[in-house]
Parts: structure tokens; sequence; C-alpha cells
């Protein structure tokens, strides 16, 4: 972990309610992707914790949606720099992917599977993606995916765009070796039950520290207690329990 | 050169720099951010009989200038406390630490401190009594000055440590405990633990925190804390332990103006990891600011005239 100052470069609307911040600083803490950010916000006592969503270099970048005080603060940016605790939690392991990893987002779950994309495309994977929205003008980063090299589908819940229905609609008619997810946690139930292999789901908390600290967002697996900020937020399907 | 020693039953602090219980783990998150040695001591993450996961989530919710915590007293558990964590901390911490013990009967209480009596490492025991007591109803020991009075006399009959008893705000009158503690043996008084607070979720229409209810620390507390340290520190003759909602080198000066001799710093850790380190290294730049060459000089120095 590492507390710095980062420089905001771009933030830029995605949709109408989801926005890219990229940030300059020193990104040596980020070690894995998956992992997350803590970013501290004038007037708000509490940190932000946000996926990363790409690393390259001096760039973090992160996606957000506007949903209360902070990411509203956040929306309203265009320069300026920001606290940020970077390096935070265990983030994925690619090395379980096998060939034909399957990689599931859904909202902004999706994010952090654009740098664990990139990771497993440079190992030389064959990795596929499902992108799981509401409804057209939500559906955000299909052509960055399909940049990188990965085959990609999207669903929406309305079908205006894509596949109609959830993101486990596309996971039936792919040929996959390993799962990788981020999404609400109906998302994640639903697709731990439809995969027929292993795989690291990523779960979210309300969180003090972000840290390891507090104790705040602790969870129970298999495996023993588990802080989803530290141990997290990124569980084995093995250990998961619901 | 100013002077920041400080004196807390008998054990000279380095500074009065004390990071509070539950927001310092056991030391090592923050051991590898910064030296912890440079510390006066740190409190533990609240210790009892058997081990607890503590409370569903969210156990977290945010306040102005505050939070709400609902942990639960989440720890592994007196037994392992001793074989694990303290080992680990022996390799990052030099000093003495403080051993924050939490339980729901006398009996629980006097056991765990029993066993931490035996710690070499452990220098003082901090007995928080804001929990509830299985045997009372569940009304909480520190909100009741005969229960709190049972609890120090237990403890002290089991320890040659010194006992410091953490006292609840969440009372009509906080005096009337911290004599009930004194009365009982108390070697120290340490105040105040997190007040009872609630937040609800205007979209879910619910309380935000799974247990309803919480601890509500952080800046937003400080002058409850202040003049609760500030009333206490009158009407008993041991030391004063002062916290809740301290944030700078100010805040440290002014929980001492009002009779406190050593000050833990809790919440503040949490947003900022370095919190206690920068208070550290400001303190003397602030005692030079207000003209004090020994920081022990002012303790409780408001009360005077
Ligand atoms: C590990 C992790 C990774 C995340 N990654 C992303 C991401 O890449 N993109 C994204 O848009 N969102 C992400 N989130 C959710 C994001 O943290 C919340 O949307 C954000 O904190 C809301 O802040 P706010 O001030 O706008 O909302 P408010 O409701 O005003 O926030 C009040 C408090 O509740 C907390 N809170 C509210 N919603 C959540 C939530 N869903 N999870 C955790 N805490 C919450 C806030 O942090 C704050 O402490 C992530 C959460 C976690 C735990
Ligand atoms: C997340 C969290 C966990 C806490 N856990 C404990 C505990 O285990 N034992 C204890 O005596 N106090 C505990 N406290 C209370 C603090 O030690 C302190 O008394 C209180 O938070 C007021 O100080 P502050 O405003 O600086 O946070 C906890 C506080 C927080 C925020
Ligand atoms: S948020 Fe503090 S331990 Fe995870």
């Amino acid at each position: 972990m590492k507390q710095s100052l980062f420089q905001i470069t771009e933030n830029v609307h995605l949709t109408e309610n989801v926005m890219r911040m990229r940030l300059k600083g020193d990104t040596n803490a980020i070690t894995a992707s998956g992992q997350f950010i803590n970013i501290k916000l004038d007037g708000l006592f509490l940190r932000r914790p946000i996926s990363v969503c790409d690393c390259e270099g001096d760039t973090v970048t992160i996606i957000y949606k506007v949903v209360g005080k902070g990411t509203e603060q956040m929306s309203k940016m265009s320069s300026g720099t920001l606290d940020i605790l970077t390096g935070l939690g265990n983030g994925y392991d690619t090395s379980l992917s096998g060939e034909k990893p399957l990689l599931i987002g859904g909202g902004v779950g999706v994010p952090p599977m654009y740098l664990l994309a990139k990771k497993l495309i440079g190992e030389g994977k064959d990795v596929s993606v499902i992108l799981g929205f509401n409804t057209k003008n939500e559906v955000f980063y299909e052509e960055e995916f399909k940049a990188l090299g990965c085959k990609v589908g999207v669903t929406t819940v309305d079908g205006s765009h894509g596949t109609k229905g959830f993101v486990t609609a596309l996971m039936e008619n792919t040929d996959y070796t390993y799962t990788f997810c981020c999404g609400p946690e109906p998302m994640l139930k639903a697709v731990f039950n439809t995969s027929k292999t292993s795989g690291q789901y990523s779960f979210e908390e309300r969180m003090g520290c972000g840290f390891g600290a507090c104790m705040g967002c602790s969870c129970k697996t298999v495996t023993g207690y588990k802080r989803i900020c530290k141990e997290g937020p990124v569980l084995c399907k093995e250990e998961i329990l619901w | 050169m100013v002077n920041t020693k400080v004196d807390l039953c008998g054990i000279t602090l380095d500074n009065p720099i004390i990071p509070a219980s539950g927001t310092f783990g056991f030391g090592y998150e923050f051991a590898e951010l910064y030296d912890i040695n440079i510390l006066g001591t740190f409190s533990f993450k609240g210790t009892t009989k058997e081990p607890r996961f503590g409370n569903p989530t969210p156990r977290i919710a945010e306040c102005s200038s505050g939070m709400i915590n609902a942990v639960g007293l989440q720890n592994p558990g007196v037994e392992k406390v001793i074989s694990e964590e303290l080992p680990k901390l022996k390799k990052c911490f030099d000093k003495k630490v403080m051993a924050n013990v939490s339980g729901f009967s006398v009996d629980e209480y006097a056991y765990t401190c029993e066993k931490l009596d035996k710690c070499e490492q452990v220098g003082w025991l901090e007995v928080n009594i804001s929990c509830p007591n299985v045997h009372g109803g569940g009304m909480s020991f520190g909100t009741d000055p005969e229960a709190a009075y049972e609890v120090t006399k237990a403890v002290k009959s089991v320890t040659k440590k010194p006992v410091i008893l953490k006292l609840s705000p969440n009372v009509t009158d906080i005096v009337a405990i911290a004599k009930a503690c004194e009365k009982g043996g108390a070697d120290g008084i340490s105040l105040i633990n997190t007040m009872l607070g609630m937040r609800i979720d205007l979209n879910r229409k619910k309380p935000i925190i799974a247990n309803k209810m919480g601890g509500f620390s952080g800046k937003a507390i400080f002058p409850v804390a202040v003049r609760m340290v500030y009333q206490v520190s009158s009407a008993v003759d041991v030391p004063v332990i002062g916290m809740g909602g301290v944030s700078c080198a100010d805040d440290v000066i002014e929980m001492m103006l009002a009779g406190a001799t050593a000050v833990e710093v809790g919440a503040q850790n949490l947003v900022d990891p370095f919190a206690c380190k920068t208070i550290i290294e400001e303190l003397p730049k602030a005692m030079e600011k207000y003209r004090i060459e020994n920081l022990k000089d002012i303790i409780g120095a408001a009360h005077n005239g």
C-alpha cells in the first residue's frame, strides 16, 4: 500500500452516469488487476474505494458511476490533485485461468475486467468477455475490449443492445476453462451457479479504511474470516459462502 | 528543545500519542508504512476470551466529519492473540503495548486479563466496559457504576500491570462511573469510547448498518470528548487518557489542557494511515507555537484559575 498524490489528467463521460478518470502519479504499489484504490475527497470523512480499470506507466484509469456525494464531487473535477491509497486488495491471480478464460462484468463491475483482460491477452490466452448492462445507453467499453483482442458478448436486460437478458444467457454457448467475475452480488451468485468451472469473484463491502485496520469489511469464507479489503476483494469460487 | 515525554502509570512514553483500539489492528498494517516505534505506544484490537466474528455487514456508515462502526469486537480470541499476534508484533514493535480487553461477564474480563498479565510485551491493560453484560439484562457495564466497580475489582485481583478502565460516553453521569472505577482500584481512566449513533439509507429506507446502531467517532465528537475528559480528570486522582475525534497536534494539546496525561487517536488512522506519524512530527512545532517546553506541565492546565 502507498499513499500519494495523483494529478487528474482526464475526467470524461462514458455514459450519462458513468465517467472515466485518468490519474497520473506513483503507481508502483499497484501489482495486480482486480485491486482497488481509495480516494480522499474534500469534506468527506471516509475515502471512496474504486477498482483499477487500467494501469500503464504512471497513469491509473478508473471508471465510476455517479451514485452519491463522493462520486458526484469526483464528476465535477476536471483538474487538480487527489490524495489516494494505492495497491489495495489481493487482485486476480491469472495463473489459474487455463487457456480460455471467461471474464464477466456487470455494470461498474466491468472496469476491473479491462486490466485483467489485458494481462491475460499479454499471457497469450484466448479471452472471452461478457459485459452485462440494463439498457443500451448504459453500455461502455465494448469496443475497448474488442481492441484488446477479446471475443466480446454484450447483454442488456431490456434487449436494446446485444443479447436480451442477464450475463448468464451467453455463458451456455461459450467455451471456457475458467471464470472471472465482478458485478452486483445477485449477478455474482447467478454466475457462480451457472459456471461449470472454477473461478474468482470480486466482492464489495462498505469500508472504514480499505487497508485491513478496522475489520469493517469482514466476511465468512470456507477458509475462515477474510477482510474484503485485504484478503479480498477477490475470492476463489471454492471458498465463497453465500 | 521541547520535551514530549509523559509518565503513564509508571511507564514513560516518548510522547503521549497512542493509536486507539480497533483502529490500528495489531500494528503490522501500519508497520509496513512507518516505524511504529515512534509511537508512545498503541492499544491493540479489543480482545475477548473466545474468538469472535462480530456483527453482520454493513458495519460502517459515513457521517459528517466522522463515521459509525458496528464491528462487534471481531478478534481471534485471547489464546491466539498471545500465541500468534504478539509474537508477530514483537518483530516490529519494541515498546510495551496496551492490551485492550472486552468481555460479556465479570469472569470473562478476569479470565482474559489474567492471561494477558503473563505477557512481557503488555504494559497496560485497557479494559473496555462499553460491552453489554449478559448477566445484567444486556445493559453495558459502563453505564452502571456498580458493574463498573465489579469489573475493575475483578481485573485488579488477577494482574499486577496497571489497569486502565475505558469508559463509554453513553451515560448521564460520566463522573459517577469514573469514581466507581477508581474506588475499584483503577490505575487510570481512558475515555471516550464511541457514542451510540445511527444513519438511515434514503433509497432503501432502512438503517445503513446491519446492526442498525453503531458507535459514532471521528472529528465530530471531539468537543464532547474534551468536556468529558475535563469533568473526569477533575474528579479522580488517577491519570486520564483522552480520546475522541483527535486528528492533529493542536487537538492533542487541547486534550492535555483538559486533563489528559496521554491521548489516543482512533478513526483518523483509518482515513489517514499516517495520522499518528504526522501528529508526532508536528507536536514539537505546536508546542513551540503555544510556548510549551515540557508537555507534561500542561496536563489539566485548563482547570487552574
Ligand atoms: C473494492 C471496491 C471496488 C469498487 N469499484 C468500483 C468501480 O470500479 N466503479 C464504481 O463505480 N464503483 C465501485 N465501487 C463502489 C464505490 O465504492 C461506491 O459507489 C462509492 O463509494 C459511492 O460513493 P458516494 O459518495 O458517491 O456514495 P454515497 O452513498 O454518498 O456514499 C456514502 C458511503 O457509503 C459508501 N458506499 C456507497 N456505496 C458503496 C458500494 N457500492 N460499495 C462500497 N461502499 C459504498 C461510500 O464509500 C461512503 O463511505 C467499488 C467498491 C468497492 C468496495
Ligand atoms: C472501527 C473501530 C473499531 C473500534 N474497536 C474498538 C475496540 O475493539 N475496543 C475499544 O475499546 N474501542 C474500540 N473503538 C473505539 C476507539 O478506540 C475510540 O475510543 C473511539 O473511536 C473514539 O476515538 P476517535 O474519535 O478518535 O475514533 C473502535 C473504534 C472504531 C472506529
Ligand atoms: S475496510 Fe477496514 S479492514 Fe477492510
